[in-house]
């Protein structure tokens, strides 16, 4: 039975979601806001309370809340194109833009500006959710090696133990140009390479 | 060659960790409120209900002038939930309803809202219309036999209407035939089903209808007139009586409309009261057989005896706040008075039918600073001697919110905070060498325990438990809150001025109020309305001694041309050191960047006559203007006429007193704005105290750009006028935005340029030599953001290293706003998805760290984005060069990363402006956003480059250095004995 209402409250609200008020010339704007389970919260907005979900047309002109059950209305809203933003805290939803008409009142025109995706019905659901912390990395070796100290030691076991067998194992010949190539130029790699790097 | 070979990759892999290794400028949750707080506010309580059932929490449930709903504690003033509604929804009325339900009717009564009174969850919400505009009345009947009065009687837009409280559903509604009926009062006497509207119609005409509650049949409807017409305000005195005044405000009327009939009583004033002077007014009220009137400053209070029949039962001088009656027991109400005398408040809680007798009289010490009581909301409680207990709360003259029972403050909360108009900052005073304020690390032990901690914190081995200490720890060792001036430079005051005229100063490091003040009155000025701060004595240099001290402008009177009212306050003390009442007006502040020798800034105030005024009115200070008379030019803006003018200073003043600190000004240049295509919306100049580094700006290919900086330059922009209504009303055709960057000295306009099919609303910031804006484009239906930065091509040819050797370049030459400046300008724009409600920029103490925009958004976040961004010489593929430059591919819209939302999971409710100062230390700028809730924190916008950031862990350090000491030792010994080795070979 219950599903037969919503049913019907669906049917009613989509078909019809604008119509003419007469007197005032306004018009009123019907939608609903989802947020769908599927969204693993954490702890910003349940998927239950929606006590806090503001829906707002025009960059503020109006502002309303939703209902328990995520429906919202603007009344007296004039014709024209207009842009409805809704602000959960933890989720991004994008603006959507409504054209509310006297010419064809059945039906919804509204669109994402986001991806400028149509809805055929105004159930405004958010694009994705918003971690505002940084996660703490689990501790792990990787880490430790990669800040600076990290790196130090790791050069400097590098230099220690590396080197030294690189050396040897190299063919004398070559060492030897090496060397001289040294001599003649100074420590080339390391004044050219380091403040190129260091603009970064 | 090997070895080149081998090292290159290894130093680039080296710099690569290095650069992976920076984090996006964001915040773990452990470290909130460590350098960042919060505070929630309200704003100024317009109306309380509460709600004290015996189950569930006890709770007040208050609407404010900041448009807030809200549910507050009972016992500790903390907020249960809050709503803010939007600047066009005005709250006219709230009640609770069944028991469960706040019933809000707002928007000039056209649309009423029921909330959940434990969470505040919106129920239901219904739009009542009606004919024509009225006075909004709500009704919602005290019964609680739910089966039966569930019914909210609204009138409201001049129809009357009954709604369900269950469902918000419109059972009925009536009009009134009469054109001009202006309904007063709805009552519905307790247990009756008859509902009555009385008002006036015309200005001479009382009527009175009597409805059916039922059905909303018409019964009755009664008229009489009264010839010499009445003032609009009634006073319920009972549920077949109310009082009013004739239209001079010298005669009383009770009008009595029992059983239908209309009758008028008339009472003149200097019957009841000899000594009266001036006309009187009621203040509307609802206590049975008493009504309150007022002549000039003296408050009457008359009770009803009989019908018709007045006696004046009090006459105080002492400014007096009366609540509505409450019922408390059978067939007894009771309410509450407020008097203010001197240093304290008295109370006293009455029965209505007997005056004489007090059930509650007491004297609280009230601080001098919170000003008059203005409003009282009384409830009771059953003391467990089953006596009535009483518990007022009352809304003070700064705005403030105090719960007073037993003779005592329970709680107060400082909600003139809600709606701060000016936000300056001052530094702390010196640490002084006598007292060493610095503590010791008291104990090793606990030192050693504190690093142990936050070791274990680091390498992720901490317990919750632990984490809650460590966090605990950091906030306490964290020397945040001294009352001293510190090396960094991040403990300062943020001093405030509120709307209701009264100065804060805020500590930044844990947001506590230091002192506070309000302005003070005078003779000459009744009720200042603060206007603007100013810094107007920073010593730094010359007058150590001094204390600090800020200018505060107010004005006396709503009108523009109201005498202005200076006050100076001391900022170590909040001590008001000295106040003009001025003679003149003050239409424009221009602070002068010139100092007296104790560190005065001197101050040109303008009037309404188009003179200048210098201040401070000393010979000094005329001497250093006359010096740099010919050198002070400003400008001012006329919206409404679409007009910016240039103005310099002419001569002294011309009049009968001579007036040595008095000066005619002349215009210089207009630029007029064509009315029928252009309407100015904004108008933004630079930061007057802002620091530019270098004006040369090196760019990819080794070339220098110069910055075009001046401090004269102004942004203005226009939109259609056509645009003024909401974003639907007009199409792209008909909407342009101009943008003019305008030289303020010559009125020269630098650039110009027009957005086809966008519209306002316009917000900017200017900074350096660029500003960036932000308005909607109606084409896409999207927000935009745009740049446009100006460089300086007089200088462009300065690049030759020869030439600045040989001395031909140009750099030293004079700058003068009157050669011709040869400008150009790149621009760009990018989608930007959100509305935006205020947007400033970082400002750090040399200008050479690199700048971040904060937006405010219209979810009240304040968003950290960078100025890479918004930089006009990004393109879709940069060149190798310019990537190593650091600019950004170009993308159509700016990226809204959520962690760099620098307020993370918080809210500043209704923001409406962010500050940034700079810090000492170079790297850091601290940030304040206002709103209704108030928001600090430190930001580093190219991180903390100068200093250990505070979660550097030493102890890494140590295990490096001792890991390192080991190593070479290990090493070593290894070489030695390879040596040996080699030796004995």
């Amino acid at each position: 039975m219950a599903a037969i209402v919503r049913l019907l409250l669906f049917a009613f609200l989509f078909t019809a979601p604008l119509f003419s008020l007469g007197s005032r010339n306004g018009f009123t704007i019907n939608g609903r806001v989802k947020i769908p389970q599927g969204f693993a919260t954490k702890g910003f907005a349940l998927p239950g309370r929606m006590s806090n979900v503001k829906v707002i047309l025009n960059g503020g002109q109006n502002v309303t809340y939703v209902r328990h059950d995520g429906y919202f209305s603007f009344y007296n809203v004039p014709s024209g194109t207009h842009l409805i933003e809704v602000v959960v805290m933890g989720y991004f939803f994008s603006p959507v833009r409504v054209d509310v008409s006297a010419r064809n009142p059945g039906k919804v025109h509204a669109a994402l500006t986001e991806n400028r995706r149509g809805l055929n019905e105004l159930v405004l659901e958010p694009l994705r959710e918003e971690q505002y912390y940084e996660v703490r990395e689990p501790f792990s070796v990787m880490s430790l090696l990669k800040s600076p100290m990290g790196l130090m030691l790791g050069f400097m076991l590098v230099v220690a133990f590396l080197m030294p067998k690189f050396v040897e194992n190299m063919d004398p010949e070559e060492m030897r140009g090496a060397h001289e190539e040294m001599r003649g130029q100074g420590a080339p790699s390391l004044s050219t390479s380091l403040p190129r790097g260091a603009r970064n | 060659m090997a070895i080149r070979s081998f090292f290159i990759p290894f130093l680039l892999f080296v710099l690569c960790f290095c650069s992976s290794l920076s984090p996006v400028l964001s915040l773990y949750e452990d470290q909130v409120g460590l350098m960042d707080w919060h505070q929630q506010y309200i704003g100024k309580v317009k109306q309380a209900v509460f709600s004290t059932q015996k189950t569930g929490r006890r709770r007040v449930i208050v609407s404010t002038e900041e448009n807030v709903i809200a549910s507050l504690d009972l016992r500790h003033g903390e907020i249960f939930w809050r709503h803010l509604l939007g600047s066009n929804d005005v709250i006219n009325g709230i009640d609770i309803g069944l028991g469960k339900y706040v019933i809000t009717l707002s928007s000039g009564g056209s649309i009423l809202r029921s909330w959940n009174l434990p969470d505040g969850q919106m129920v239901w919400e219904s739009f009542l219309q009606g004919p024509k505009h009225s006075k909004s009345l709500l009704l919602v009947p005290t019964n609680l036999k739910i089966e039966k009065d569930n019914v909210i009687v609204v009138f409201s837009n001049g129809r009357l209407h009954a709604v369900s409280c269950i469902d918000g559903e419109v059972l009925w509604k009536k009009d009134f035939e009469a054109e001009s009926f202006e309904a007063q009062q709805v009552i519905q006497p307790s247990g009756s089903d008859l509902i009555y509207v009385v008002g006036f119609s015309a200005s001479s005409q009382f009527k009175m209808y009597q409805i059916n509650a039922r059905n909303g049949e018409l019964l009755k409807h009664e008229s009489a007139t009264f010839s010499s017409g009445f003032l609009r305000e009634v006073s319920l005195v009972s549920s077949e009586m109310v009082v009013a005044l004739d239209s001079t405000g010298s005669i009383l009327l009770a009008i009595s409309f029992q059983n239908g009939e209309i009758s008028f009583q008339e009472t003149p004033i200097s019957n009841l009261v000899e000594d009266s002077s001036g006309p009187a007014v009621i203040i509307p009220l609802s206590v049975p057989g008493i009504f309150v009137i007022k002549t000039n400053s003296v408050t009457i209070f008359i009770k009803v005896i009989g019908k018709g029949k007045f006696e004046v039962v009090e006459k105080t001088n002492h400014e007096t706040a009366v609540s509505n009656a409450l019922p408390i027991s059978e067939g007894q109400q009771a309410f509450a008075l407020v008097q203010h005398a001197g240093s304290e408040i008295h109370l006293a809680v009455k029965l209505a039918h007997d005056w004489d007798d007090n059930l509650l009289k007491e004297s609280i010490k009230m601080d001098q600073q919170r000003g008059i009581p203005h409003k009282v909301f009384i409830n009771n409680y059953i003391r467990t001697d089953r006596s009535h207990g009483f518990r007022l709360l009352i809304v003070m003259e700064d705005h403030s919110l105090l719960l007073l029972q037993q003779g005592a403050v329970v709680w107060s909360r400082e909600d003139g905070l809600a709606s701060i108009i000016d936000v300056t900052a001052s530094e702390l005073p010196l640490e002084r060498d006598g007292v060493s304020v610095a503590k010791v690390e008291h104990n090793l032990f606990e030192w050693l325990k504190g690093h142990m901690l936050k070791l274990k914190g680091t390498l992720m081995l901490a317990s919750p438990k632990d984490v809650a200490a460590i966090q605990s720890m950091r906030i306490k060792s964290s020397e945040k809150s001294k009352m001293t001036r510190d090396h960094n430079g991040f403990r300062k005051l943020l001093i405030v001025l509120t709307r209701a005229g009264k100065l804060f100063a805020l500590h930044t490091g844990d947001g506590r109020v230091v002192w506070s003040h309000l302005l003070h009155k005078s003779e000459a000025c009744q009720s200042p309305i603060g206007l603007n701060l100013y810094q107007w004595q920073v010593p730094h240099h010359h007058a150590l001694d001094e204390n600090p001290s800020v200018l505060v402008i107010s004005r006396c009177g709503p009108s523009s041309d109201a005498p202005g009212v200076l006050s100076f306050v001391d900022t170590y003390t909040g001590k008001e050191l000295n106040s003009l009442s001025l003679i003149h007006a003050v239409v424009q502040v221009i602070p002068l960047p010139y100092t007296d020798s104790t560190e005065q800034r001197l101050h040109l105030l303008v009037d309404s006559d188009k003179h200048a005024h210098l201040y401070p009115k000393t010979s000094e200070a005329l001497s250093i203007f006359k010096h740099e008379f010919s050198n002070i030019y400003w400008y001012s803006v006329e919206d409404h006429n679409g007009i910016i003018k240039g103005h310099a200073l002419k001569c002294m003043c011309i009049g009968e007193v001579v007036d040595e600190f008095c000066f005619d000004t002349r215009d210089l240049w207009s630029v007029v704005f064509p009315s029928e295509s252009e309407k100015i919306i904004a108008t933004v100049p630079r930061k007057l105290n802002e620091v530019v580094h270098t004006q040369a700006k090196v760019i990819a290919d080794q070339d220098v750009m110069y910055k075009y900086i001046s401090r004269n330059i102004l942004f203005v922009a226009t939109v259609a006028p056509k645009c003024s209504g909401g974003i639907g009303s007009v199409t792209p055709e008909e909407s342009w935005l101009v943008a003019y960057l305008i030289d303020t000295v010559t009125g020269r306009i630098l650039h110009r340029v027009t957005h086809h099919g966008a519209r306002g609303p316009v917000h900017a910031v200017f900074s350096e030599n660029w500003v960036v804006y932000h308005y909607f484009n109606l084409r896409a239906h999207r927000y935009e953001m745009s740049v446009i930065e100006i460089y300086d091509q007089s200088r462009a040819d300065n690049k030759d290293v020869w030439k600045l050797v040989f001395g031909k370049h140009n750099l030293t030459s004079p700058i003068s706003l009157f050669s011709r400046p040869e400008v150009i300008t790149k621009s760009q724009s990018y989608f930007f998805t959100h509305s935006v409600k205020a947007i400033a920029v970082t400002s750090t103490a040399k200008g050479i760290t690199s700048e971040q925009l904060l937006i405010g958004t219209i979810g009240d976040q304040v968003l950290a984005l960078d100025k890479r961004f918004l930089d006009p010489r990004r393109s879709v593929n940069p060149t190798q060069a310019e990537k190593e430059e650091g600019i950004i591919p170009l993308t159509d819209s700016l990226p809204i990363i959520p962690q760099s939302y620098i307020t993370h999971a918080l809210r500043v409710e209704g923001l409406r402006g962010i500050i940034t100062v700079p810090a000492k230390l170079e790297s850091t700028t601290l940030v304040f956003a206002h709103g209704v809730d108030l928001f600090f924190t430190q930001l580093a916008p190219s991180r903390t480059y100068d200093s250990l950031t505070e979660d550097f862990s030493y102890a890494l350090l140590l295990i490096t250095i001792v890991a390192l000491v080991a190593a070479i030792i290990v090493t070593w010994r290894l070489s030695e004995r390879k040596e040996l080795q080699d030796k004995w070979r």
